[in-house]
């Protein structure tokens, strides 16, 4: 069969198919065989790929805070995540006394397996996505409830308060920002009418759903950031708090587990981003060739990315209680008001059109404007209450003060 | 009996054993974990009977909410870390009297559903199509709409009545005296 510049992924997908049918296997052991090389090589990817996100991570980092970053190991530094990776390798793995030994060690599998089980339905490029399934979205949110279930059996198997603390800091978080991002999720899926991934990206032909509701791409971004704990929502392993959090008690090739879930969790959420609001692989000319697809992915991805480590490296970490008021006194009450002002406005207007471009988006500027009006008289009521404390304290010293002249 | 069938029977034995560990395990953390495999079992079951947006649901829903759980058993109950005692207490044979009559009952109600009466499998329709179906028929005045509004009614009291319960008393008092 001649290589098909239109469709390199499912020309590949046939040859291999031929490959294996000409050793004589039945039909049933191809089909059997050919999705678990694509399971072991979608995964196997997405974790090699984490040792380039780190270095990536560490030097942008650097830059920020004017400093090298790694420059040792290899052209600046590429290799040095490698060196690191032996180093965990070869140490002790340790388990500490009294730990629950079934879940302590089930801990960091279920942490990498629910990161990399969202690759599973993630459109890549035209005609290539692990699986196909019609609740895609549903399908992410689930498999992260699994992180969230490994980090819970980390804290509580390690025998260790600081462990424990950090495990619960980490499930209040996760269980609260969970809310506002999958209302904000609802909203692609109410545009696209499909909960299925590649469904998603094709609806976002004409225009990205960014577009249409800057909104619900916002809180999804924010809120994502949030279920992943990186800074500024780092609270699980705040180190002047609560030590380390969750991951205290591990060591060696468990610790680096969490490590590597961490990372490249960040990208995975950033891979979301891209196609749920981005258009995923669209682009010009990415229909007909898809491999120019599988690059405008890669590229809208990175640059998610980008900004992801631009917040790490900017902002400070917030408190326990301003984290807390953001997620329910704003995000979630702003989440439910986007869904409902989206299917508002996906009524008024059903043709794909410029009229539907312009319709939801002033709908999320009038929403934009609603939600600063809100905020305006919130910070006005807020400043006249310390204003008051303030004024009748002042009143008292000065009140007491003139007595004695 | 084909492959299919023994993975479910296996699966459905590892979810019953997992349910019975549930009652008799000693440690109420690990009464918790074994929660989880038997409604991940649930799930697996789900999927084997080519309902996939009820198995996400299910994950979704539950093994999340057992994390939860979890960090209350932690929290609410004495020594909950350490080796504890059994847990069946003298009412065990209620209870088991209650699940057997619930068992029993459930049977008896899907044994009177005609689609299990015939001997053709029902579900030959597309994935797609019955989410579609199962969708709508939540908001069909003729079919579920009302149960369905009545539990979202239920859980919205629920709510309201666990926040009234949180409420610290006399706290209105006391911001009126710091202010």
């Amino acid at each position: 069969m001649p290589f098909d510049i239109n469709d390199p992924f499912v020309w590949f997908g046939e040859w291999f198919r031929g490959l294996l049918e000409n050793l004589g296997l039945a039909p049933g052991a191809v089909e059997f065989i050919q999705t678990l090389l694509g399971a072991f090589v979608l995964g196997t990817a997405a974790l090699v790929a984490t040792f380039f996100l780190i270095w990536a991570e560490r030097k942008l980092v650097a830059r920020i805070q004017d400093r090298l970053g790694p420059n040792r190991v290899g052209p600046y530094g590429i290799f040095q995540t490698f060196a690191d990776a032996l180093k965990l390798v070869t140490k002790e793995l340790i388990t500490p006394t009294g730990a629950d030994i079934v879940p302590y060690n089930l801990a960091p599998l279920l942490a990498v397996m629910s990161v990399v089980g969202v690759w599973a339905v993630i459109p890549l490029a035209p005609r290539l996505t692990g699986s196909d399934i019609n609740v895609g979205v549903l399908y992410a949110v689930s498999i992260g409830a699994v992180g969230t279930l490994g980090i819970m059996l980390a804290g509580m198997s390690s025998n260790n308060k600081y462990a424990l603390l950090g495990a619960f800091r980490t499930v209040a978080q996760m269980l609260s920002y969970a809310v506002p991002m999958v209302l904000a999720l609802l909203v692609p899926v109410l545009l696209a009418g499909s909960m299925g991934m590649v469904q998603i990206t094709e609806a976002q032909h004409a225009y990205w759903f960014i577009v249409l509701t800057p909104f619900a791409a916002l809180i999804f971004f924010i809120s994502s950031i949030a279920e992943v704990g990186r800074a500024p929502f780092d609270l699980l392993e705040a180190e002047s708090e609560i030590v380390a959090g969750f991951n205290i008690e591990y060591s060696g090739l468990r610790f680096g587990m969490f490590f590597v879930a961490e990372f490249l969790h960040a990208f995975t959420i950033s891979a979301l981003t891209a196609t749920l609001f981005l258009g995923g692989w669209q682009g010009p000319g990415a229909s007909e060739y898809p491999l120019l697809g599988l690059l405008y992915f890669f590229v809208k991805t990175t640059a998610v990315y980008f900004v992801v480590i631009w917040i790490r490296g900017s902002f400070p970490r917030v408190r326990i209680d301003q984290m807390n008021s953001l997620n329910w006194k704003l995000f979630t009450p702003i989440a439910l008001a986007a869904l409902m002002f989206t299917a508002v406005a996906e009524k008024m207007v059903t043709e794909f059109s410029l009229n539907r471009m312009l319709v939801h988006l002033g709908s999320n500027l009038l929403l934009f404007a609603i939600v600063l009006t809100a905020l305006r008289s919130y910070a006005r009521a807020r400043r006249r209450e310390q204003e008051g404390l303030a004024l009748r304290k002042s009143n008292l010293q000065t009140g007491s003060s003139q007595t004695q002249p | 009996m084909t492959s299919l069938q023994l993975v479910f029977l296996l699966i459905a034995a590892g979810t019953v054993f997992a349910a019975l560990m549930v009652v008799l395990s000693k440690h109420l953390v690990h009464a918790a974990l074994w929660l989880i495999l038997v409604l991940a079992g649930i799930a697996v079951l789900f999927v084997l009977l080519n309902a996939g947006f009820l198995a996400v649901v299910q994950v979704a829903v539950y093994i999340d909410a057992i994390a939860i759980l979890i960090i209350i058993v932690v929290m609410l109950t004495q020594r909950a870390m350490g080796p504890t005692k059994m847990h069946v207490n003298r009412n065990w044979g209620v209870a088991l009297l209650t699940a057997i009559v619930l068992f029993a009952g459930l049977l008896a109600l899907f044994n009177q559903m005609p689609a299990l009466q015939s001997q053709a499998p029902p579900f030959a329709l597309d994935a797609e199509i019955l989410l579609d179906d199962l969708g709508l028929s939540l908001v069909d005045t003729d079919r579920y709409i009302i149960p369905f509004e009545v539990a979202s009614v239920l859980l919205l009291a629920a709510l309201i009545g666990s926040i009234m319960i949180a409420w610290p008393r006399g706290s209105a008092s006391e911001e009126e005296r710091e202010t």
